[in-house]
């Protein structure tokens, strides 16, 4: 199993349809398979042992990915956004690499790390000229490492967590029917190319044979700017672009957006108050959200169109949550919530969600993560309710323990994001001599409102939940910490509250 | 056989790749398919010519061989003489 098998499938049936867009240029599935080729021959040529990319995304990034495939080598997308000495880190534990992308920086921070660096245009260009050697090229047939992404590294050194072959065509077989895209179907990707939203993307459409529409930098008018000029009915988005986007649109973009059939969202956690708005906005399109790790490459549970609609409409409680829920897992995984002993819990009780299937990797370069039977600790605490949807309350270690009570940050943010003058929260463990960790919060306050005293924002707490949640410590600030995927820093707001 | 492992067929254009599988002789078009192509040509047999679609997935009844058809031909499939069927697609919302 090797995943160039999408990519020859879909130039295979049809080699002329435009499976690519990026600053104008147009791509068929042909093409595309013929730079994959081109790239394949200039891993080869290097001897490299890893193909890196260094830069936003492109066509590059699928000859790339495709390439380092056919090849046999695994390809590892970088975070062009960190700093020299952490990237600089990151590329020495993959030399040598033939890196595409900035070959200036590469040059100045791993200058004598053995590396073979292309800058996209030559690398473009070479690889689609570039003829492989007889007509019958052998290539890998691969079953080995398909893709090695770092991890953000927020606690410790990143993890280089690995991706074979196998666990990526298992989910893109299992979720994904072959050429089912309708012919004017064209999918937005803004998602960089690093993160492994931005890999299935690639897989999922080509495999659908959808065009892809990608916009390598995101602001919210070149995004609606470029729905129009190419008709776009399919998109993916995290929370924080999905908010801007519809503020965006409120201020009377001239643009039409009405192509949009279908809406994805995922990659962090989605205000209840952001996907009502979206849902009245675009009050024709299917909007999914899916939650998934990049150890089980991407999607593992889905929250689907209907139920959108579904929650919208209804007057029950219980109907109403599901919009904030993750859905249910997909048909081809298994997922548990565990207590801290690795017990599986009933409906309704929170712990650590865990995940099973063939598209699970749980693998990192230095070891596994899957137990004996091969489920994989996502690190990501959750519960599910008695018809199977599945709630997020945050990461494992976000966890407040007060003493000996574990408390989840986010129903305390949810209760802060009721009132009116609060625009975002934050909930986080400050130390405590008493109960050796404490509630302590970060508030942002909404523009034109007068911020709320100390006194009230604890005394909604208590009226709202337990007399343990109530905070410590309150910290009004201008603005969360966020990173460019809208991941709330949490690491970050501990900070102010460490004095 | 080896998951990933790629058959053709003796009597027509298909070729699948092995997803899963287990005991028993994988034919298309009534003939055994091999890794290589066979010499020679041959026509699928008449009750054996339904033909392969592309990127359909082919199962037997009892779950232990399937099949993706990354070529698609005249020929049908079948495990030991028995026709295999096309696996019902779970069709999921994009997610991605």
């Amino acid at each position: 199993m090797n995943i160039a098998l999408f990519l020859e499938m879909a130039a295979e049936a049809a080699p002329d349809r435009v499976g690519l867009i990026c600053d104008g240029k147009r791509w068929t599935y042909a093409e595309l398979l013929t730079g994959a080729r081109g790239a394949f021959e200039l891993i080869e040529q290097s001897g490299a042992s890893h193909v890196a990319l260094l830069d936003e995304s492109s066509e590059a990034a699928v000859f790339a990915l495709f390439g380092a495939a056919l090849a046999g080598v695994p390809y590892c997308p970088l975070n062009y956004r960190l700093a020299d000495a952490d990237l600089s880190a990151l590329l020495a534990r993959i030399a040598p690499a033939l890196v595409v992308g900035d070959e200036e920086r590469v040059a100045r921070i791993a200058g004598d790390q053995g590396h073979t660096v292309h800058a996209r245009e030559l690398f473009t260009l070479s690889a689609q000229e570039m003829v492989p050697e007889g007509e019958d090229r052998e290539y890998d047939p691969g079953d080995g490492i398909a893709i090695q992404l770092f991890t953000s590294g927020t606690t410790a050194a990143p993890k280089a967590a690995i991706l074979r072959h196998a666990n990526l065509v298992s989910y893109i077989l299992g979720t994904v029917e072959f050429a089912s895209a309708e012919e004017d179907d064209a999918a937005l990707m803004v998602v960089p190319p690093y993160h492994i939203a931005g890999i299935s993307a690639l897989l999922s459409s080509i495999y659908a044979q959808r065009k892809i529409v990608m916009l390598p930098a995101f602001t919210p008018e070149a995004w609606i700017a470029l729905v129009d000029r190419e008709r776009v009915t399919n998109a993916f988005v995290v929370p924080t672009m999905l908010a801007r986007i519809v503020e965006t649109l409120k201020t009377g973009a001239a643009a039409n957006v009405e192509t949009l059939r279908a809406i994805a969202y995922g990659g962090g956690k989605m205000p209840a108050e952001v996907i009502r708005d979206a849902l009245a906005r675009f009050p024709h399109a299917a909007f999914t959200n899916a939650y998934g790790l990049t150890e089980t490459s991407s999607t593992i549970a889905l929250l689907g169109p209907e139920e959108h609609r579904a929650a919208l409409a209804s007057d029950e409680p219980h109907i109403q949550a599901r919009l904030t829920s993750l859905g249910k897992p997909i048909p081809t995984v298994e997922i548990e919530i565990r207590d801290e002993d690795g017990k599986a819990l009933p409906p309704g009780e929170a712990g650590e969600i865990y995940v099973r299937g063939d598209q699970v990797s749980g693998e990192y370069k230095e070891k596994s993560a899957l137990d004996a039977q091969g489920w994989f600790p996502t690190r990501d605490a959750g519960w599910m309710d008695e018809d199977g949807y599945l709630y997020l309350s945050g990461r494992a270690d976000d966890v407040i323990v007060r003493g000996g009570e574990n408390m989840s940050p986010g129903e305390i943010e949810d209760v802060l994001l009721s009132h009116p003058a609060i625009a975002d929260a934050c909930a986080v463990a400050v130390p405590s001599v008493e109960w050796g960790e404490a509630v302590g919060i970060a508030v942002v306050c909404r523009e034109g409102h007068a911020t709320p005293a100390e006194a009230e924002l604890k005394d909604l707490i208590r009226a709202r939940l337990r007399s343990s949640r109530v905070p410590e410590a309150v910290h009004v600030c201008d603005a969360l910490p966020y990173n460019e995927m809208g991941k709330l820093l949490r690491r970050e707001v501990r900070k102010l509250f460490v004095r | 056989m080896k998951p990933g492992t790629k058959l053709k067929s003796a009597v027509c254009n298909t070729e699948v790749m092995v997803i899963r599988s287990g005991d028993g002789q994988i034919e298309c078009g009534g003939a055994p398919m091999a890794e290589a192509k066979a010499e020679g040509a041959g026509e699928p047999a008449a009750d054996h010519a339904s033909g392969t679609l592309m990127g359909k997935r082919y199962v037997d009844a009892a779950g232990t061989v399937e099949l993706l058809c990354i070529k698609p031909g005249k020929g049908s499939l079948s495990l030991g003489g028995v026709a295999l069927t096309v696996k019902d697609a779970k069709s999921l919302p994009a997610s991605d």
